[in-house]
């Protein structure tokens, strides 16, 4: 033990001083491990950084809502079976908020309905349109995760009476008003006055699809006053425990049956969607990508390490005589080995350091040109980039080194 | 076989001490394709502490399959081989490195020293073998570099050192481990004849210091600084004996 130790510190005196005294051959060397470092971890931060934005988008969504909906997420492919189902009413939230009322113990909090539609924001001559205006009650606070940059959200009184107010998201709020306040002015939504009352922070887009700051909150009575609701509507129902999806899911399945009079065997003519679920259908498509990334990525890598190993031949070929030397000196089979494997990890490491150098200095300056895309840095990320470099070395030096620990000394010493 | 203890004119002879290398009908074969060559056809000698014994012979004599075996580079087809007692001819590798380490001292014609090593380093690397720790690696390889008089060259590279100094930080390197025999082969071969004339004279002086030298050589003036020289011819030993 104490011998090896040895012999692998004098290998790794004897591999840098190779490394020294061949510089330029050890720098095209490393170039190939660090090119393919770089497009590895790139690629890792890349995942990283989609996973984090899925994980983001859902959780605007929040982890303790239930959406009671017409259609499941994802889409179906039995259409019909689901087209004539009855829509979603805002008053069946009412109706809800009861039967939790009546259940002791309940998982669920509250039911807030909410309606929606597309319009056109317009404060003088400034117009933002397509935004995702939505209908519904004070208890929407209890649901959103998200701050007011400034203002706040309607309360009951105001709802109830319908009262031409509204809350806009960070986008509509700074297209309309820039760097003023939106405080008390008046916005046309659809054509209708309101005055708005807040201004949600920035939230950020679900998925890149989706923005949740360019949307406008009314009161559900305002809404209804003016804009239809006969589309339907959709129930978003706080749950109290989200360790307990499954029983609360059940809960709100049997407490929507019976708003809906449903008889026993029938099936439900609603969904209940849930963050969770959406999960499992993003799950795989993300495995995919990533998948498919570090498979391509992993090929210029390869390619890096059939370099060393062509390198570390050529090497062993060019000081053959001095392995035949070091051998009547007194090397032994494993002292070779060991020196030249070493030599090509080396190499390895160091264009795997190099190469998360840049790695790092490339997410960094992509996080500050362009904030939307989502990378990320990690620890975990140097770990796996300098055992996949060792790995490397070692995968594509053995061969090498093998064939010079196995050198007959007489031929290598006759060798010119 | 044993030379005789009649010393040369004015040189001194030191007595033979205990057996090192003991050969006895040793043959070589090597395969070349088809054909099969008899590089050694049973050749027996044996070699004492103390000895400075020259190898002579044209080449194709076996010469150099000779050498090659008693530096333990290769071993025997069929024959025995001892040294220091113990068969060498039943070794693998990593065995006859070890006493390659321990127990020889190369020489070569062409130095083999590592061109982008220090003089000092060259010297070292038969100790890092063996194992030693840094320090008394360090002190022992410059104790034998001061011996063959490069105490100021220890950090020359094998490029920054005349042709004669090179030879002699071999012949430092060969010492470095206290080997029972230093096996030359051509020393002065790539030398001019004003430098191989002082190599000579460094062998004659470790010789004195109580070193067994074993020199190969194709060249009678070399063989002469010898006390007793074996000539081979055709794979065989064709004469062995003292030098007067």
């Amino acid at each position: 033990m104490k011998r090896l130790l040895y012999e692998l510190t004098e290998s790794f005196r004897i591999a840098f001083a190779q490394i020294r005294a061949n510089k330029l051959r050890s720098v095209l060397t490393a170039l190939g491990v660090i090119i393919g470092i770089v497009a590895v971890t790139l690629m890792g931060t890349a995942i990283r950084g989609i996973d984090t934005g899925f994980t983001k988008s859902l959780a605007m969504l929040g982890d303790d809502v239930l959406y009671v909906q017409k259609w499941p997420w994802g889409g179906v492919e039995d259409w019909w079976n689901y087209a004539n189902r009855p829509p979603i009413r805002p008053e069946d939230a009412d109706k809800i908020n009861r039967i939790i009322e009546q259940t002791p113990n309940s998982l669920l909090e509250v039911a807030v309905p909410v309606s929606a539609r597309g319009n056109s924001v317009k404060a003088g001559e400034n117009k933002v349109s397509g935004v995702f205006t939505i209908g519904t009650t004070a208890d929407y606070g209890r649901l959103i995760s998200a701050d007011f940059s400034e203002g706040r959200l309607f309360n009951d009184t105001e709802a109830a009476g319908g009262r031409p107010v509204c809350v806009l998201g960070f986008d509509v709020a700074e297209a309309l008003f820039q760097n003023r306040s939106s405080i008390d002015q008046t916005v046309m939504i659809g054509g209708h006055p309101f005055t708005v009352i807040g201004v949600v922070a920035k939230q950020g887009s679900f998925l890149g699809l989706f923005s949740f700051d360019n949307q406008a909150i009314l009161p559900l009575e305002a809404f209804r006053k003016y804009f239809s609701v006969r589309r339907g509507a959709e129930i978003r129902v706080k749950i109290t425990d989200k360790t307990r999806v499954a029983d609360a899911r059940e809960e709100l399945t049997g407490a929507m049956r019976r708003v809906r009079a449903q008889l026993p065997g029938e099936r439900d003519n609603f969904n209940i969607n849930e963050q969770g679920a959406f999960k499992a259908q993003l799950d795989p498509i993300k495995q995919g990508i990533a998948l498919a990334g570090l498979f391509i990525t992993g090929l210029s890598l390869f390619v890096g390490a059939i370099g060393i190993m062509n390198i570390t031949f050529v090497s062993v070929k060019e000081r053959t005589k001095e392995i035949g030397t070091r051998k009547a000196l007194g090397a032994r089979r494993r002292t070779i080995l060991l020196q030249f494997l070493i030599e090509a990890v080396s190499i390895c490491l160091i264009g795997g350091f190099v190469g998360l150098g840049l790695t790092y200095g490339l997410v960094l300056a992509v996080g500050a040109a362009f904030p939307a895309i989502p990378v990320e840095f990690s620890v975990s990320l140097v770990f796996i980039s300098m055992a996949v470099s060792i790995f490397t070395g070692i995968i594509s030096g053995f061969a090498p080194a093998w064939g010079a620990s196995r050198l007959d000394p007489v031929v290598a010493l006759r060798y010119e | 076989m044993i030379p005789s203890p009649v010393p040369a004119a004015s040189r001194l002879t030191r007595p033979a001490g205990p057996l090192v290398i003991d050969i006895a009908g040793v043959t070589k074969l090597y395969e070349m394709g088809e054909e099969t060559i008899h590089a050694l056809r049973g050749v027996s000698v044996q070699i004492h502490r103390n000895e400075y014994l020259a190898i002579m012979g044209p080449s194709g004599s076996g010469k150099s399959t000779l050498m090659n075996m008693l530096g333990c580079l290769d071993t025997p087809t069929a024959g025995r081989y001892e040294f220091n007692g113990k068969n060498v001819a039943s070794m693998i590798d990593d065995e006859l490195a070890d006493i390659r380490n321990r127990e020889i001292g190369f020489v070569f014609q062409t130095f083999n020293l590592l061109p982008r090593s220090t003089a000092l380093a060259n010297v070292e690397l038969p100790l890092i073998y063996a194992g030693y720790a840094p320090a008394e690696r360090r002190a022992r390889a410059i104790r034998a570099l001061e011996n063959v008089g490069l105490g100021s060259r220890l950090h020359h590279k094998p490029n920054e050192l005349s042709g004669g100094q090179r030879q002699r930080v071999a012949i430092a390197r060969a010492l470095v481990n206290s080997p029972s025999i230093i096996l030359a082969d051509e020393p002065t071969g790539n030398l001019d004849s004003k430098t191989g004339v002082e190599i000579m004279a460094l062998f004659e002086q470790l010789y004195e210091q109580g070193n067994t030298l074993i020199v190969v050589t194709h060249e009678e003036d070399i063989a002469r600084h010898a006390r007793r020289i074996v000539r081979l011819r055709d794979g065989l030993i064709e004469s062995d004996g003292s030098v007067y």
